[in-house]
């Protein structure tokens, strides 16, 4: 069976877990920028490039891989999420993107493989939005004008992925999508590899909101994007970041009425309190998605800024043996969509 | 939610084309984007649902005109917010374009007249870029131009594109539209042919849509604006039950069908279904006599066109035609003045006469309302006209106005419905009165200020909701404290000869008259401004109040029991009959329900109303007396409605919500779960001994004790401000009043749908319900949705309390006024009732002992409740 196979095997069977975030853990191993940067020959300053991280102190990974597969999680994603040529130059280490993600998807791979006890895992090759936006004008006097362009971007993605499934990814996870072209560009990049590689790549897409009201940055409403990016046949579509489980929760149900695919969120613990950190205990979180998952609205469910091994392993425990989402049956009706969704009915 | 906002036909912008718009042409080739962006929003603002855009001019570099614009309307979030069609014949200008747009897009066009490769590599490429592709129904050998060749193709490229995966909901074919009428034989099937073709493309490819530029069609008839719209309605009344889901047009350039004088409809007929050899050459000859002229008014032309120009205003003025009103209007002012006259004389002279002949019909009950409406909107796109020549006048000799009377008009402070002010303003303005309009909630200061600074004649107040009343008085009061002595005029639904005497009048020392409708307004004020009719009217009418309040003192009212004898005397209901609970409860919002759908809910008698037609729908269209001007108003409010409908003016919001309750003497008390409260709604007991063994009732008795089910649900119409606003600057009441109408119209129709709506699906407890409008509007159904501030329940302050569990302000954009009136104004909201022995009722008067209960319950002191409740206390 393929890797897609497997997946919607797994998930017709249960609610699965996904993994949580890498930043916070990797902080708590206090790297000093030598750390950071042994073995290349980087110039810059490379404390806080967790993405290097993968080439130069794998352990530390492979380590924070571990406990979240202890946790639980079948979703394995790689510590990849600014890995690519746009971020990388901020380090002075774009040069390194290929090896950076070969790597990554390695360590991830390994990890899954060590373990025999039949559970089902995927790694997912995780890619950002890279810190330049396709849909916006950086500058306010010409909303004309675009840092970087389509092409640019489809090329910036086409490097990482390729990187990516050398390594050992089975699928590419587009995720915290704040600019619906962004992600558009990574749709395209992953059809390029496809072809490249002669070989089925599954997407994971995932939105983040920037205000309650249900929007990403450059506009859409999770309707919208959701009729953009389903050409993508994505294996799951879903929602992250954004804010806490709560707050996230209309918007998990929109989308699980009318995305005829599984559905993933991994939503952060609670919002941040006023210093900026993450105070929402695990329980919450747990009972929190667990009534997602009662009323039948998710498929995969893991955490995301804030969120611990504690917080997976609370939330795998909380949904243990309940029924998964299943599909919604749409009507074939011709969707569009602008910022916001349009529909003519078959 | 927005599966309700899925559209039936939609008419796609040709605006932003270069080859079919040449303002937009001009605006791109001068490198002014800012205006061509404008140009979208402008398209969009006016209901284009998805926005072509077409660069494809030779002197133009298409691909980075494209681009350019796409990026630019990008940042517009106005104008990003519906779909684009990149429009390009080359595909390298349609792959450009579909690297900037964000959403998800159509590409026109794809098509295999380079050979099936090419054509299945740009449907790839759609795919991997998500947009869905109009395929032009042309092959390695041409254009398909017969019915069989455009089948051919289209099935043709089905197969081949859902062979590749192609997602078939996402293909849009586009048999080819051909100019018709060219006088060339084999030209004449060609509107027929793509009709017939639209239909078995649409039954061999299942999903798959169909469209077509519409300019094409009528390509021989070019500069005759008329005949061209005219083809065009026609053609889309029969391709559109043919299956076409989509077309390229200027919304603006089509006609009413119903509204296209039948010999050119039938003419046009007769081209495009081919019914008749000659029919190209009759609709040539027909043609001539519609050349260089609008549509509206070729026909009246020809009477009384001819006529001399104080005719003609009269006429103009009489029917309500506005089209040639401002040229006539500068004729006669010519005329006036090349005998040495000055312009106001024609308002004096030709206008006023006219109008008189407007008002003398008006009173002799020989024309109506909506008529007096039009004919106001005429006069003043015709004083409008001459204001400046009249102002040049008296800056060069200092002369004065010479209004029959000033009027200030507000609707109070608190209260936002003015439809009838609105109304009552127009008939005063074109009776040569000059009005004030303050609009609505108008606090008393400003009211008094502009009477004052204006130097008045006399104010007047309206008000729909009961707090209204009060605050009528209050600014009665308050011009007695500023001693002032101009008259008072109170009208407005709630507003009644009753309260005016017992309430208003002796808080003023002035005249107070109250104005039952618009047709009284015009004689109430004249008599006011008469120096021989004023004194005897004033006293005549304080001598009617005063006997009203005596009456009222001394009649025996209608007995009332104690409240606890009626407490005693409750609705028994059978309780094991009550609603199972529901099968989807929470809250349901409705973002923008389908206006096309509502639009069949109308209850049109209440329209009529409005309009001071009285009779029940659809009997008063064929009523000796008024049945042809509501025959006219109705098919006005068609037009409109076809327009709010396919250019989507409004937007329907709405909510609906379930909670577990139970009563509790007169209280429900619901609890909700989620946040460990309790929100009590206290309900009023009819206190009126009844006859026989007829119960006191309360909404209350319709609920278990033992634990029950209450619902709620707000409907507003949102979106009549721009459009109200374009026909004010237009001068145009007759369209304002009519949308404002229409909103509050649809707004009831919602409430109804959504009861509907829930009765069988939310709450459910009616599934099987097959009920026709007439049976809904008789209310022929099972439950109640009374609203707050009406008579089953009085009290208009529970609203906050009903849009709190609602969160109706966040679900559907109404808000409240500090006295309950809810914003927008057409909206409805109210409670649900599910158990079947609920009924209306009204509570009438309570007795003291229950205000003070109320008062007590609703943790309110007794002068607000006496305020909440007054209509019910006396």
């Amino acid at each position: 069976m393929s890797k897609r196979e497997d997946f919607v095997s797994a998930a017709k069977r249960g609610i699965l877990i996904k993994d949580g975030p890498y930043g916070t853990e990797i902080q708590r191993a206090k790297l000093s920028p030598e750390d950071y940067s042994a073995g290349t020959s980087l110039e810059q300053d490379q404390k806080g490039n967790n993405d290097l991280v993968n080439l130069t102190q794998p352990q530390v990974i492979r380590k924070i891989c571990d406990s979240y597969i202890d946790a639980g999680a079948h979703i394995l994603a790689t510590n990849t999420f600014n890995a690519n040529r746009i971020s990388q130059a901020d380090y002075g280490a774009e040069g390194l993107v290929h090896e950076i993600n070969v790597a990554a998807a390695r360590i991830i791979r390994e990890a899954v493989d060590a373990r025999t006890d039949g559970v089902p895992r995927f790694v997912a090759g995780a890619v950002g939005p890279t810190n330049k936006t396709l849909s916006l004008s950086p500058d306010v006097e010409d909303p004309g004008f675009r840092e970087v362009s389509f092409d640019e971007i489809v090329e910036v993605y086409v490097e990482q992925g390729r990187a990516l499934v050398e390594g050992g990814a089975d699928f590419i996870l587009i995720e915290t999508v704040f600019d619906t072209l962004n992600c558009k560009a990574a749709i395209m990049a992953v059809r390029q590899l496809e072809r490249e590689l002669g070989r089925d790549i599954p997407v994971m897409i995932s939105l983040t909101l920037t205000d309650l009201s249900g929007r990403n940055l450059s506009g859409h409403t999770v309707e919208a994007f959701w009729h953009t990016v389903r050409h993508a046949k994505p294996l799951t579509i879903g929602l992250n970041c954004s804010f806490g489980a709560e707050q996230l929760g209309p918007h998990v149900q929109l989308l699980s009425d009318i995305a005829d695919t599984w559905l993933m969120a991994y939503p952060n613990a609670g919002l941040p309190n006023d210093l900026g950190e993450y105070d929402e205990v695990p329980e919450t979180t747990a009972a929190l998605t667990k009534v997602w998952a009662q009323n039948g609205r998710v498929n995969v469910l893991g955490g995301c800024c804030g969120s611990t091994p504690a917080h997976i392993a609370a939330m795998a425990k909380a949904v243990e043996g309940l029924s998964p989402r299943v599909l919604p049956k749409v009507p074939p009706d011709m969707h569009l969509a602008g910022l916001e969704p349009f529909a003519l009915a078959a | 939610m927005n599966d309700l906002s899925t559209a039936r036909f939609v008419n796609i912008g040709e605006r932003t084309n270069v080859t079919g718009s040449a303002r937009f042409k001009k605006l791109i080739m001068a490198d002014d984007y800012e205006t061509a962006v404008e140009v979208a929003r402008d398209q969009v603002e006016n209901g284009a649902q998805i926005i072509d855009v077409n660069m494809d001019e030779g002197l133009l570099d298409a691909e980075k005109a494209m681009t350019t614009f796409l990026k630019l309307i990008a940042a517009e979030p106005d104008i990003a917010r519906v779909p684009v069609m990149i429009d390009s014949s080359k595909w390298d200008v349609i792959e450009a374009g579909l690297k900037c747009v964000s959403g998800k897009p159509i590409v026109n066009s794809i098509s295999m007249k380079e050979g099936e490769e090419e054509f299945l590599a740009h449907a790839r490429l759609c795919m991997d870029y998500g947009a869905a592709a109009v395929v032009m129904a042309f092959d390695e050998s041409g254009q398909a131009d017969t019915k069989a060749r455009k089948v051919e193709i289209c099935t043709r490229a089905y197969e081949l594109l859902t062979g590749i995966g192609f997602p078939p909901e996402d293909i849009i074919f586009d048999p080819n539209i051909f100019a018709v009428a060219t006088g060339i034989e084999e030209h004449d099937r060609y509107g027929l042919d793509f009709i017939e073709a639209v239909r078995e493309i649409k039954t061999a490819c299942p999903h798959a849509k169909t469209s077509g530029g519409l300019s094409n069609l009528s390509f021989s008839f070019r500069g005759n604006e008329t005949v061209r719209r005219a083809m065009h309605s026609v053609f889309l009344y029969h391709a559109i039950p043919a299956g076409l889901d989509m077309a390229i047009v200027n919304a603006g350039q089509l006609d009413v069908y119903d509204q296209i004088d039948p010999q050119l409809r039938e003419a046009c007929e007769d081209v495009i279904l081919m019914r008749r050899a000659d029919a190209t050459e009759r609709l040539i000859e027909l043609a001539e006599s519609y050349k260089g002229k609008s549509a509206a008014d070729e026909k009246a032309a020809e009477e009384w066109r001819g006529w001399d120009v104080k005719r003609r205003l009269e006429h103009a003025l009489v029917k309500g035609i506005d089209a040639h009103v401002v040229a006539d209007t500068e004729e006669a002012r010519e005329l006036v003045a090349a005998s040495g006259g000055r312009p106001i004389e024609v308002i004096e002279g030709p206008l006023m006469d006219g109008m008189n002949v407007v008002g003398d019909l008006f009173g002799s009950g020989k024309m109506f309302l909506p008529q007096v409406v039009k004919s106001a909107r005429v006069m003043k796109k015709a004083v409008a006209h001459l204001i400046p020549f009249i102002e040049a006048e008296k800056e060069a000799s200092g002369l004065a106005d010479q209004s029959k009377g000033k009027i200030v008009m507000a609707t109070v402070k608190g209260d936002v419905h003015d439809i009838g002010k609105n109304i009552v303003g127009v008939v005063l303005q074109c009776n040569g009165y000059e009005v004030i309009d303050l609009g609505v909630m108008a606090p008393w200061q400003n009211i008094l200020a502009a009477a004052n600074e204006n130097g008045a004649d006399m104010i007047g107040l309206s008000g729909l909701i009961t707090p209204s009343l009060d605050e009528m008085v209050t600014v009665a009061e308050e011009m007695q404290r500023a001693e002032m002595t101009m008259p008072l005029l109170i009208g407005g639904a709630t507003t009644s000869k009753v309260h005016t005497a017992l309430r208003i009048e002796p808080a003023y020392e002035g005249p107070v008259i109250h104005v039952l409708d618009a047709s009284r307004a015009v004689g109430v004020a004249s008599r006011l401004l008469s120096d021989t009719q004023r004194d005897e009217f004033v006293e005549t009418t304080a001598a009617e109040y005063e006997k009203v309040r005596a009456a009222r003192e001394g009649k025996g009212q209608s007995v009332l029991l104690s409240l606890e004898e009626a407490r005693a005397n409750f609705f028994d209901a059978y309780l094991s009959d009550k609603a199972a609970p529901p099968l989807k409860p929470g809250v349901h919002a409705f973002d923008d329900w389908d206006l096309a759908e509502l639009r069949d809910y109308i209850d049109w008698t209440p329209f009529f109303r409005a309009w001071e037609l009285h009779g029940n729908y659809p009997a008063i269209l064929t009523d000796d007396v008024v049945g042809e001007t509501a025959r006219q108003l109705f098919d006005d409010a068609n037009a409109m409605l076809d327009r709010i409908v396919a250019e989507k003016w409004l937007v329907a919001k709405g909510v609906a919500g379930f909670w577990p309750c139970a009563r509790d003497g007169d209280d429900v008390t619901i609890h909700r779960v989620r946040r460990e409260e309790h929100v009590v709604l206290p309900f009023l007991r009819q206190q009126v001994k009844k006859s026989r063994d007829r119960a006191n009732m309360c909404l209350a008795d319709f609920i278990d004790p033992a634990g029950d089910w209450i619902g709620g649900f707000a409907v507003g119409i949102h979106g009549i401000e721009d459009h109200s606003k374009r026909f004010i600057a237009d001068k145009d009441d007759y369209s304002d009043i009519l949308l404002k109408a229409l909103a509050d119209r649809f707004a009831e129709a919602f409430a109804e749908r959504l009861h509907q709506h829930v009765r069988t699906d939310l709450w459910g407890y009616a599934p099987q319900e097959q009920l026709t409008n007439e049976a809904l509007i008789k209310e022929q159904y099972r439950g109640i949705r009374p609203a707050p501030g009406y008579p089953a329940c009085p009290d208009h302050s529970l609203k906050p309390i009903l849009f709190d569990l609602l969160d109706a302000e966040a679900n559907t954009g109404i808000t409240l006024t500090e006295n309950f009136a809810m914003y927008p104004t057409a909206a409805v909201s109210g409670f649900y009732f599910g158990h079947p022995e609920a009924e209306y009722f009204g509570v009438a008067r309570i007795g003291r002992d229950q205000l003070e209960d109320y008062a007590r319950r609703r943790g309110v002191d007794m002068a607000t409740a006496e305020r909440w409740l007054r209509p019910n206390l006396d």
